[in-house]
């Protein structure tokens, strides 16, 4: 397989808290003003059999979302990837991220660009 | 000089409003702070940092800062101030509290503090250079931290907390660590991050290393829906729970038997006729009170042990014998001869520990906590054979009324387990190297009054034990009444230094309201204008972290915060107090404030300056500080002998202290005082269970409503309603509710979500409106939902409140609610 040149963000949203630090570090890194923002993190209350409910939280990159291409272009991971609490967001590769996405499950690959 | 310099740092109070600890990079350039990171190579938060402290380029150079001090002009409570010098600002404030003082007694003036942060330490340097001993934090029943350290301090002589490797060079990759295989989160949710001076989220990269977890929570937490075991509660029941865990777990003999003969009190005599321990001198006329009885299997007969000396002796003798010609009896029942030739059934603290976890069954707890047996019984299984296994607890605990036998019973938990200060487990936690900057519960620092004297005015003091034993400050619910009252002395003056006490941490606010407008002099230090303020005859501009220095031992590590920037016109807390303490204490003992620093750091071997370079500082091996096994090395007791600084020197099943002050010895539990089970009256007409407090990661309780990037995250204050109740009010999602009981009512957004049970609302709090200010008071009253909670409902030793479970009613609002 030819290696990809194409970069994402891989989020393990079982271990997002919520705790939206991705969305304030993205704010102070890109200079977005309240309420715009390149990542919103969302809260998924699932509903479950038997009147239950499952509570996820899920970081979404917005069209506003760059990558943080000043940043990575220095070497440096994105703003949220760098500053998230619980280090439930990778940065790089497609290829490499993929391989990880087989590794556990409840996790997402986005392609913002 | 257009450079970005960068400066290593640590955040702890103003900014982000925690209990601090995060290393952080401030990004300064002209000056001015143009971005903030989390400091990679620090071992706290490993490069993360939270959305508060990521928000501070708007919190410091936000346009609303206050940025001179201001002196009042109108009404109380009024928005009429005039900017006035800091020099004049200081002049006022040392004529008006040095008249207090000369015509009341210095004890007439109260200083008051919000949540743990570096202030404690500068406002008690205040207040006791003033010659005050009365240092108050502002929540009714005391009921945030100190309740819980006082518990512990009561029955196992220092407080402790769960081990996320926070000690250890290199932390979870330290050989010395062991990943916990169970966790209880009790009564704790993460978004909000960093709790009781641990950081949240190390509980995420334990899990991720394996750690199961076992949630206590009402609400569908993050945990909740990641746990082996959910246990969704009914608010204020928990030491039911406690008590039903500890039944399965003795009554399975799940417990570590090796803990319980060598390091509790089990074997201790308790008298059957008085129910209280039978003491050296209930056997002999000349025999200490302090010394107590066991019952030794060999010999067949009483034999005292000797606490000053931690070693047992026959009560003819003063020669120890030694310990394994003592064979100590942790059951059963004897007969004991009295001086006056009567005799005397006792039985043991063991036994009358698990006659107090006898009447809770599981099948008897699921029918008070609404948990169901079966979960009970799987979960208190699950945590006893788990090696090893941690509890942390979070601040619900504190508020409930019978908070010190809650404490008692969960503590027991993890001593019976084998889980104290045990890699993995729950491990003691002291200031890193014994650095202590003031008085927290249970440890004297280098701030504390002068003379001993100066305390008897505290109020509370004499009220309860804990208060006379440990914590030292006021009773915040007595305070308020004396304000009203005058009544041992009169009140006249208060200092409030960054609390709110309208819109966040005061109970009751109206009656809050009532007391500011009682006082004669009012001194309110703070970074932005609020209600609390607006009585205040003075304000003085404060600063964040980033403007200031100070040191941080909270646990760990020993860290210093660096003075990054300066904002025009704002001064830092020390500073200020610094200040004025020498103004009132001609004979105070600090020159400058590093003189104060470096005292504080002293047993570090280290200066404010070396430790500032350094940035942070790990206690050495086999520092009492730093653990594992403490009680077994003798590191705890200042005699060097094994075990506990608790009156016997063992983990205290039956509390010699409470014992002492009056209270019940044992763990219990009591249905608080407002729920469907205790006031069926008032359940009548308000048939929901008021829970609040959830957090928010936006916000600091009273804090960042007026910080875009976190307002954004937030916008309103919301009551949480399950569905199916939300359907019988006929409410929908994002209307407009009154949450209402027999105390007050307040306006929230309704969030219909199955996070709540059927049976409870969860209303959040803190909530006011700085931009909202048309009204001087920021509509503090409207949507804040401490106006339906009574001060006044402290436990028996003056702790607790019950703030997590009231009750109401919740219906539509209208053009009513508005006139």
């Amino acid at each position: 397989m030819s290696e990809s040149k194409k970069y994402g963000l891989l989020i393990d949203y079982e271990y997002c808290t919520g705790c939206f630090t991705c969305q304030v570090a993205c704010c102070q890194e890109n200079g977005w003003q309240a309420p715009l923002t390149g990542i919103k993190v969302m809260e998924i209350v699932q509903d479950m059999p038997r009147d239950k409910a499952y509570l996820t939280f899920l970081p979404f990159p917005t069209e506003l979302c760059v990558l943080c291409a000043k940043r990575t272009r220095k070497g440096l991971d994105p703003a949220c990837v760098k500053h998230c609490m619980a280090n439930c967001l990778t940065y790089g590769k497609f290829t490499d991220l993929a391989e990880e996405l087989e590794k556990k499950p409840r996790m997402v690959l986005w392609s913002p660009l | 000089m257009n450079e970005t310099t960068i400066v290593k740092t640590t955040t702890w109070s103003a900014g982000p409003g925690c209990h601090g600890g995060c290393g952080v990079l401030a990004h300064i350039k002209n000056g001015k702070l143009v971005k903030i990171e989390g400091d990679p190579d620090h071992p706290w938060n490993q490069g993360r940092l939270c959305a508060r402290a990521l928000a501070m380029t708007q919190y410091i150079d936000h346009k609303d800062r206050l940025k001179s001090p201001l002196k009042r002009v109108g009404k109380r409570g009024d928005d009429k101030f005039e900017e006035i010098s800091w020099d004049e600002a200081f002049d006022i404030i040392e004529k008006k509290m040095k008249k207090i003082r000369k015509d009341f007694g210095p004890e007439s003036m109260i200083f008051s503090m919000g949540t743990g942060r570096d202030i404690g330490p500068w406002i008690c340097m205040l207040a006791y250079a003033f010659g005050s001993p009365n240092v108050m934090f502002a929540l009714s029943g005391n009921s945030c931290y100190s309740p819980r350290i006082a518990a512990l301090d009561t029955i196992q002589g220092d407080y402790s907390v769960f081990d996320g490797a926070q000690w250890l060079e290199g932390r979870y990759d330290n050989p010395e660590y062991e990943v916990p295989e169970c966790m209880i989160i009790w009564g704790y949710n993460i978004s909000a991050t960093c709790p009781d001076n641990l950081f949240g989220h190390w509980i995420i990269d334990l899990m991720k290393k394996g750690t199961k977890i076992i949630t206590i929570d009402p609400r569908l937490s993050f945990f909740a829906s990641r746990s082996k075991y959910w246990l969704q509660i009914r608010p204020g029941t928990d030491a039911a729970l406690a008590l039903g865990f500890l039944h399965v777990i003795i009554k399975e003999e799940l417990y570590d038997k090796a803990f319980l003969e060598n390091f509790t009190d089990g074997p201790r005599l308790i008298r059957k006729d008085t129910g209280k321990l039978l003491r050296e001198s209930d056997l002999i006329s000349s025999g200490s009170k302090d010394n107590f009885v066991v019952f030794d299997q060999i010999s067949g007969l009483p034999v005292i042990w000797d606490t000053s000396k931690q070693g047992y002796r026959s009560k003819e003798d003063s020669q120890l014998i030694q310990e394994k010609d003592v064979q100590p009896a942790l059951i059963g029942s004897f007969e004991i001869l009295l001086p006056d030739d009567s005799m005397v059934t006792c039985t043991t603290a063991w036994e009358k520990f698990k006659e107090s976890t006898n009447a809770y069954t599981p099948r008897a707890v699921e029918k008070i906590t609404l948990v169901p047996e079966t979960i009970i019984i799987k979960a208190a299984r699950f945590y006893a054979k788990a090696k090893p296994a941690s509890i942390h607890w979070g601040v619900p605990i504190d508020m409930t009324p019978e908070i010190t036998p809650l404490c008692h019973a969960i503590a027991s938990l993890w001593a019976l387990t084998g889980n104290l200060d045990v890699p993995g487990g729950n491990v003691f936690s002291r200031p890193a190297f014994n650095a202590v900057a003031y008085a927290l519960p249970g440890a004297e620092g280098v701030i504390k009054l002068k003379d001993p004297k100066q305390d008897i005015p505290r109020i509370g003091k004499d009220d309860y034990g804990p208060f006379n034993e440990f914590i030292w400050r006021c009773q915040t619910d007595k305070v308020i009444d004396q304000i009203f009252s005058d009544d041992p002395y009169p009140v006249k003056g208060l200092w409030m230094q960054t609390c709110n006490p309208l819109s966040g941490i005061g109970m009751d606010p109206k009656r809050w309201q009532k007391a500011l407008e009682k006082l004669d002099f009012i001194v309110g230090v703070d970074l932005f204008m609020n209600a609390s303020l607006r009585y205040a005859d003075i304000i003085l501009p404060a600063a964040t972290f980033l403007e200031k220095e100070g040191v941080r031992s909270w646990w760990v590590p020993l860290q210093t915060i660096n003075k990054a920037v300066s904002v025009e016109g704002c001064r830092p807390d020390i500073e200020i107090n610094f200040e004025l303490s020498k103004r009132f204490d001609p004979d105070f003992k600090w020159e400058k404030i590093h003189d104060l620093f470096d005292e504080i750091l002293a047993p570090s071997g280290m200066n404010f300056k070396e430790l500032s370079k350094k940035g942070w500082a790990l206690p050495p091996e086999n520092h009492a500080s730093r653990p594992y096994r403490r009680h077994e090395k003798g590191l705890l007791r200042k005699d060097g002998k094994k075990g506990f600084v608790t009156p016997s020197g063992k983990f205290e099943l039956y509390s010699t202290l409470r014992e002492n002050w009056g209270l019940e010895a044992l763990p219990y539990f009591k249905e608080p005082p407002f729920t469907p089970i205790s006031r069926p009256d008032l359940y009548k007409d308000y048939p929901l269970i008021l829970s609040t407090g959830r957090r928010s990661p936006a916000f600091f309780h009273a804090e960042h409503r007026n910080i875009p990037w976190l307002r954004t995250l937030d916008p309103d204050p919301v009551c949480e309603i399950h569905p199916e109740t939300a359907e019988k009010y006929q409410i929908s999602s994002g209307e407009w509710v009154m949450v209402e009981n027999w105390v007050g009512k307040a306006r929230f957004k309704a969030k219909v979500t199955k996070i709540v049970p059927t049976w409870m609302v969860m209303a959040t709090h803190g909530w006011w409106f700085p931009e909202k200010k048309e009204d001087p008071l920021f509509k503090t009253f409207e949507s804040n939902i401490n106006m339906l909670i009574p001060m006044n409902e402290q436990g028996k030793d003056g702790l607790g409140a019950p703030i997590k479970h009231l009750l109401c009613t919740i219906r539509k609002e209208t053009e009513a609610d508005h006139v």
